[in-house]
């Protein structure tokens, strides 16, 4: 019997693609809106790498979806399953529909759908065309072919899958709020975990910290230091594609928590997102071209 | 005469395109079957898609395309030598191959090549290959490391002629190749294998050798299934499919299952105090459920999924219990926000307006809200029955649920959940009905608002809208119109001409543009409302010139007005006195053209008197008596009515271009003077003949 536990189905899915030949990678050390801001992701569609193929988890940021650990079903911090493989395979549909059996949710025994989705992510200038996964009517994965990151086409085209583990595995134990989850299947009695013993206080710190208390003069400065860092190393003769990438997404960050804040009017957040889509595609750039000159030599 | 079967299987198909891939399949393999002359008089063909299949399905299609003359003119036979030995070059015989013929241009060189035509089977490969490579998909991708485009990755083409398998196959770029087959495949779950299509002999042979794998192909029978299966539910449980609603999203629904069984859930009874709006959209615009209704037309605690599988008892009950987890999610997601919203009134949200912006360079939503308040006041007088502080009071709430948390989830819901707090809160229901409804017509099809203060609610919200863009030069230009302000403009005509209501629209902009201290209104407004005026006349089917001779009067303010005379024109012309002066209208207006064009100068509608014989008299006498503008314009088109007799026995019993001077100026002007009655009507050169 598959263990079904929330740390079990993590290790299920690293195993899984594993054995079809992923590098199994950790989470990315900064704070970032979902799992393809790493950099394994963003930058690794992109390049001459005539196979790519990785998978982690990413631990997600979304400062305005924080709810004090109020809401059963929304967290401001939360855990991404990422998989990327360059070119998507042919049997990219069977390959998933594979990884949901290894996490004990066999795809026979229930309704599973792929239903239209396009996917976008202004900030990043990406798309791709693809579908959101249903199982009996709840989106369990976001499946999308990659046409374009940072506005430069991909070729080959990589397949990206994105599991929301939280929402996965409380459909996998059948459970109605995400703080009651089974993190390690140890009994409370012998000290084991719910979701909620690890995170409940997070959340709400950190939704008192994104709606009240960040500093948002100090978070404004924030940003235009690391857009302005990020533009320097992307200047250099020999620019540093992965040095600047990383001031891009702490830009993207520190925009998604003055966002919270609401600080940022409508037609402004346009604004911020056009500067962060210029960053990415900066780096983007630089990134090919550095690795172009590291291959040739 | 063969069948012909194309089928394509790929990975799925956005349900929102299934339609218009079959029929575009349909058609261009049509088209180009009969480009290459085998598509017969016998011949028919279907389209059918489903999730991951799209074929075609044609028969009477010829096996081979018919013997071809390809005839080619040359030079004439007396032509230099160069011209014939380079006509002989181009014509690829040898020249005691061509024929000499006459034409009534004199005798020339013919090339006649006869051509066998190539069988069709030899064809079918290109066809196939040029229809996939152009076909409009409103958004397609590619994959793994090919270059060919198509909506979703392609796996198989299955080609099937005359019974047989065609040999062949697709380059997809990049080093890929679909070699084309004759396999399809089923259900993915219920039956994973391979179908063999060979042999098949008709389109329904085909629909049900993979109805047997349980895919049903074609949409309509899909659709069927569906309805089939939701209507015995429906009736299990003494309700009925709302159909005419489902209209709009059933395709959505076929579009996602091959193998459609319909199960039936229940809402919880706690969700079921929220507004059945809110219960719509949650289940059926975003789930993708069927809502149903009781006997008294209530919407119904139970809906029905439909999954994509075949009955199974045990399963069954999985999936309906995954489902309506999900429903309980979501809509306990909207009882939360229901319930928090609430807490405080719909009032104390208009404060929170401040923070959101309506446009830069417009302020923010609240002052907004506090123009909507005085306009709606002012506008309240010129509608029947609109009381005057509760329009202002409608004006000044209808933005505050902007701000709610409902609203922020379900954005489609804007105004109508505002109205059901302003009930809650015991405001009046004229002000809840109205910030409810304010927001329409939200498009050509959406109704216009019912009462009296929704209506000044709605126009007051058009108008500041219109006033504030265009005061920030923020103009529809081309096809952009990011603002939506042609449908703010209609809006405004339909609302008005709805209620037939006499409103002086240049002052009310005009209050408008103070509301925003604008210096002054923008003087394109009125013109662009009157051009929109145009438009919507046009799409009511009325003539376009007599649109445009009956609103070319550019400074009216007065749209039921404006529509009215265009309407009054209209039937003047179709009546016999109009189509009669009409003719008349023209023999003046042409010899007043021609004639000034020779003068070099316009003619001023001036007369002698004395000049006039008796024929020149009546028809004077009949111009005297056409009222001046201040008569209502039925009355000046009656009275232009009564010049027609006079016009045509002026031109039948007269020549205008006497040899006397004096005559002939004295006539020029008296049709000058027709010309000037006429166009203080209307501007009738507008209309055509």
């Amino acid at each position: 019997m598959t263990r079904t536990y929330f740390q079990s189905i993590i290790l299920n899915l690293q195993n899984y693609w594993a054995q079809q030949g992923a590098v199994i990678l950790q989470p990315y050390d900064m704070e970032v809106g979902a799992g393809t801001f790493h950099p394994a992701t963003t930058l690794r569609a992109l390049g001459p790498d005539a196979v790519w193929r990785a998978a982690y988890v990413q631990p997600s940021r979304r400062p305005a979806d924080g709810r004090y650990g109020d809401n059963p079903n929304r967290l401001q911090h939360y855990y991404q399953f990422q998989v990327i493989f360059k070119p998507s395979p042919a049997d990219s549909q069977a390959l998933y529909l594979g990884s949901l059996k290894a996490i004990g949710l066999d795809p026979d025994a229930h309704d599973i759908r792929f239903v239209e989705d396009d996917w976008e992510s202004p900030t990043l200038g990406a798309w791709g065309l693809g579908w959101e996964v249903w199982c009996d009517g709840m989106e369990v994965s976001q499946f999308t072919y990659f046409q374009q990151v940072g506005g430069i086409e991909c070729q080959p085209v990589p397949l990206e899958l994105t599991y929301g583990l939280e929402r996965l595995a409380m459909f996998i134990q059948g459970v109605d709020n995400v703080y009651d989850l089974d993190w390690d299947g140890v009994p409370a009695s012998e000290g084991g975990k719910v979701y909620g013993d690890i995170f409940k206080r997070a959340e709400v710190e950190f939704s008192g910290w994104n709606f009240e208390h960040a500093d948002t003069d100090m978070l404004l400065q924030h940003f235009r230091d690391a857009e302005a860092e990020c533009g320097r190393l992307l200047n250099l003769d020999k620019p540093l594609a992965l040095p600047a990438y990383d001031q891009c997404m702490k830009a993207s960050h520190y925009f998604n928590v003055l966002d919270a804040r609401g600080v940022i009017s409508v037609t402004e957040r346009a604004a911020y997102i056009g500067r962060v889509r210029a960053l990415a595609r900066g780096c983007c750039e630089a990134w090919i071209g550095a690795d172009e000159a590291v291959s040739h030599g | 005469m063969a069948d012909l079967l194309i089928e394509l299987v790929g990975e799925e198909i956005p349900a929102r395109m299934q339609t218009m891939a079959a029929q575009h399949f349909a058609s261009a393999v049509q088209t180009a079957l009969n480009d290459l002359g085998v598509w017969t008089n016998e011949a028919s063909i279907d389209g059918l898609c489903g999730p991951r299949h799209l074929a075609v399905y044609a028969r009477g299609i010829s096996v081979s395309q018919p013997d071809r003359v390809i005839e080619k003119r040359g030079p004439r036979v007396d032509a230099p030598e160069a011209a014939i030995a380079g006509f002989v070059a181009s014509a690829g015989m040898p020249r005691e191959a061509l024929s000499e013929e006459d034409t009534p241009k004199g005798r020339f060189f013919f090339a006649r090549n006869h051509v066998t035509g190539a069988d069709t089977k030899s064809l079918l490969g290109d066809v196939v290959t040029s229809i996939l490579t152009e076909f409009p998909w409103p958004k397609s991708q590619r994959w793994g490391r090919s270059s060919f485009r198509w909506v979703r990755p392609l796996h198989r083409i299955n080609i099937l002629f005359d019974g047989n398998p065609l040999a062949g196959s697709f380059d997809l770029g990049g080093g890929d190749v679909l070699t084309f087959g004759a396999t399809s495949c089923g259900h993915y779950f219920e039956s994973p294998g391979d179908i063999p299509l060979k042999a098949i002999a008709s389109v329904d042979e085909f629909k049900q050798r993979l109805a047997l794998a349980h895919v049903i192909i074609d949409q309509s029978d899909r659709r069927a299934a569906i309805i089939d299966g939701a209507k015995s539910l429906a009736k299990s449980v003494d309700c009925s499919v709302n159909e005419a609603q489902l209209g709009s999203y059933i395709q959505d629904i076929a579009g996602l299952v091959e193998s459609p069984t319909a199960l039936l859930g229940q809402i919880e009874d706690r969700f079921m105090k929220l507004p059945p709006e809110l219960l719509q959209a949650t289940i059926a615009t975003h789930q993708k459920y069927i809502t149903l209704q009781d006997q008294s037309g209530n919407f119904s605690p139970y809906f029905i999924v439909v999954s994509n599988r075949q009955s199974d008892p045990k399963r069954d009950q999985v999936i309906m219990a995954g489902n309506q987890r999900v429903l309980r999610a979501r809509l306990a997601d909207a009882e939360f926000f229901w319930q928090q919203d609430q807490k405080q009134r719909l009032e104390s949200y208009v404060a929170e307006l401040q923070a959101v912006t309506f446009y830069e360079g417009l302020g923010d939503l609240h002052a907004k809200a506090l123009r909507l308040e005085k306009l709606a006041t002012v506008l309240a007088p010129y509608i029947a029955g609109c009381d005057a502080q509760h329009a202002g009071r409608a004006g000044l709430l209808a933005k505050a649920d902007l701000v709610t948390g409902m609203v922020g989830e379900f954005p489609e819901l804007q105004g109508i959940i505002g109205g059901y707090y302003a009930g809650h809160d015991g405001e009046a229901d004229s002000v809840a009905s109205a910030i409810a409804t304010h927001y329409r017509p939200q498009g050509p099809t959406d109704d216009v608002p019912e009462t009296p203060t929704a209506k000044a609610v709605a126009l007051a919200d058009k108008i500041d809208t219109l006033v504030g863009f265009f005061g920030i030069g923020a103009k529809p230009t081309g096809s952009k119109d990011p603002f939506a302000l042609r449908r703010a403009a209609l809006g405004v005509i339909r609302i008005i001409l709805d209620a037939e209501l006499s409103l002086p629209l240049a002052t009310l902009l005009q209050k408008a543009a103070e509301n925003y201290q604008f210096d002054a209104v923008d003087e394109d407004i009125l013109p662009f409302i009157r051009d929109r005026l145009r438009v919507y006349l046009r799409d009511q089917n009325m003539r376009h010139d007599v649109v445009a001779a009956a609103l070319a009067d550019s400074s009216g303010d007065d749209l039921c007005r404006m529509a009215d005379e265009a309407r009054s024109l209209a039937g003047f012309l179709a009546d016999g006195d109009g189509a009669g002066l009409m003719a008349g209208w023209r023999r003046v207006s042409s010899m007043l053209s021609a004639e000034e064009k020779k003068a070099k100068k316009a003619f001023s509608a001036t007369t002698d008197p004395s000049l006039f014989n008796d024929i020149e008299q009546r028809l004077h006498k009949a111009l005297v008596a056409v009222p001046d503008s201040n008569v209502d314009f039925a009355s000046q088109l009656t009275a232009l009515g009564q010049l027609r007799l006079p016009i045509d026995a002026f031109f039948d019993g007269i020549v205008v271009n006497d040899d006397d001077a004096a005559i002939r100026l004295n006539r020029l002007g008296l049709l000058a003077v027709i010309r000037e009655k006429m166009l203080m009507v209307a501007d009738f050169s507008k209309i055509e003949g």
